[in-house]
């Protein structure tokens, strides 16, 4: 097995994982999942915290 | 269920607190050797007090006193908040911070003295560097160790940047750092030659790639949605994001050797990696300016969340530049002249400093329980950062530009048209204006620790209860 054969199922196995964490991160199936986790930073707040170094105004919360 | 359990606040708070101290001690000592540049009197004739020796001084204690303690604050911070749960191994915690205040003393102590393995950015002797490996491999028990007892089942991104930062900083630690020690304060690199230098810039750039930008990443994957107050634009990108970004910055090392001994393949390697690399940079940018989108007035009444996304654009600016200076014809310009130094201050100041800062904002009112003491003064702050930053990398683009014009300019009859000195004698203007913009930002952050002392003075520290998991997940 010569060297440029090893660099072109390299480049090839690379592109497939690449592929495939795209396909995976982007499924319809793992929507939901991806949507909660965004929320994880906003499951601890004490209640009236959440963004209160800015101005007095309250942003609202997307959920 | 309600928790009666607290987060461990006490560890963030001290390494919070360090980070501004070495943040202003990094920056002075950063103003200090720009104008002596200008001003080669100013190093008073005293060894210690010299260029050479209070450069690597400069680069340790913003990379890893103030960089460093920034990451270790914010990852335990985040860590706790977004598991719902207390810090792992409170004693091995507080042994990460005071180890690593050690090293941050030793290296403050030894790299004026000279004592140097003259490694660019690992320059510390190797009893040093056996302590940096306790602390390390104790960092990232009690990191992993509270990822293991969270609450949630998923593990938020930030943790995922932090945890490969962790790694990766571990693993090229103890390559580089390999050496054959002769005495107490000198060893020699266990590598040699072409191959010292290629382990060496694999793991400086990966310095780079991992302890200045994955780290990083991390905290704007928390506090930057915290302080906007919603969610990051795309959960779907950020994954895809972090395995690209992990798998290619760890081939761009090669880009810092174009045209020496190093085979030219690798050479070519490191630039396509580096070209690469462009896209999931820019896809982490993307990703954080737009978790703004629908809330872009706030940037008009938040000056926090103001130096946070322009930290980001500066993040979008320094990672495409990277790239094209990666690229061979363009580093035959661009390389060994002051371009270079732009190009890593408008990452280091603008994406790594302003990052923190806003950070640091967000986190320590929280830790004490305080609400920040003035919004005007974050202003001030932005303003004066903001003006340094770009008076520090435009001054460096025309200088090293025309560095390396007069370096590469030839006589008809092929001698050299400008003698080296002439192009130093060329920088001086401008290295004057860079030292007004590293001034300038230096104003900005002693606005700050002003501000925050302010904010804290006579606070108590807080004990905050670690709430449920919100949704059942």
């Amino acid at each position: 097995m010569n060297f440029t054969l090893l660099q072109s199922l390299w480049s090839i196995v690379v592109l497939v994982t690449f592929i495939g964490i795209v396909l995976w991160a982007y499924s319809s199936k793992r929507k939901s999942a991806f949507d909660e986790a965004a929320q994880l930073p906003f499951d601890d707040d004490p209640p009236g915290d959440s963004n209160d170094s800015s101005p007095p105004k309250k942003p609202a919360r997307s959920r | 269920m309600t928790s009666t359990e607290t987060y461990n606040y006490k560890v963030v708070r001290q390494f919070s607190i360090m980070t501004i101290v070495w943040g202003l001690v990094g920056m002075s000592v950063g103003v200090l050797i720009a104008a002596q540049l200008a001003w080669p009197v100013l190093n008073f004739d005293i060894p210690w007090l010299t260029f050479g020796r209070l450069r690597p001084l400069h680069t340790n204690a913003v990379i890893f006193a103030f960089g460093g303690c920034s990451l270790f604050a914010c990852s335990y911070y985040v860590v706790q908040h977004t598991c719902h749960v207390k810090l792992a191994f409170p004693a091995l915690a507080a042994f990460t911070f005071w180890g690593w205040q050690s090293v941050i003393l030793l290296a403050a102590i030894t790299l004026p003295l000279g004592i140097t393995t003259s490694k660019e950015y690992a320059e510390l002797e190797w009893p040093i560097d056996i302590l940096i490996t306790l602390v390390w491999v104790s960092y990232a028990v009690v990191f992993f160790g509270t990822i293991m007892r969270r609450r949630v089942a998923h593990i938020y991104v930030a943790n995922w940047f932090f945890g490969a930062f962790i790694i990766t900083v571990a693993v090229l630690h103890l390559f580089n750092s390999a050496a054959l020690p002769v005495t107490f304060w000198k060893s020699y690199s266990a590598y040699a030659g072409v191959q010292d230098a290629m382990v060496q810039w694999w793991y400086g750039h990966n310095a780079v790639g991992f302890f200045l930008t994955a780290g990083f990443l991390g905290i704007m994957y928390y506090f930057v949605p915290k302080q906007a107050g919603r969610p990051v634009y795309s959960y779907r990108l950020s994954v895809v994001h972090f395995w690209a970004l992990i798998f290619t910055y760890i081939w761009a090392g090669p880009h810092h050797l174009h045209y020496t001994a190093l085979p030219d393949w690798a050479q070519s390697l490191g630039m396509v990696m580096s070209l690469i690399l462009l896209a999931p940079s820019w896809g982490g940018m993307i990703n954080g300016i737009m978790t703004l989108s629908g809330a872009w007035h706030k940037l008009r009444t938040d000056p926090v969340l103001r130096l946070l996304i322009v930290s980001i654009s500066f993040y979008g600016m320094s990672t495409f530049e990277g790239p094209m200076m990666s690229i061979k014809t363009v580093n035959a310009l661009s390389h060994y002249t002051d371009w270079t130094i732009g190009h890593v201050h408008s990452g280091a100041l603008g994406w790594v400093a302003l990052v923190t800062m806003g950070a640091m904002y967000y986190l320590i009112p929280r830790l004490f329980g305080r609400e920040l003491y003035s919004l005007k003064l974050v202003e001030v702050h932005f303003w004066t950062a903001t003006i340094g930053i770009v008076l520090y990398i435009t001054s460096m683009w025309v200088a090293g530009i025309m560095q390396g014009l007069m370096w590469r300019a030839i006589n008809q009859d092929g001698t050299l048209t400008y003698s080296f000195v002439e192009s130093v004698q060329a920088m001086h203007p401008y290295y004057i204006v860079r030292t007004l913009g590293g001034a300038c930002f230096l104003f900005g952050a002693v606005v700050m620790a002003y501000n925050l002392w302010r904010t804290i003075a006579n606070a108590q520290p807080v004990e905050v209860e670690i709430p449920a998991p919100a949704s059942a997940h």
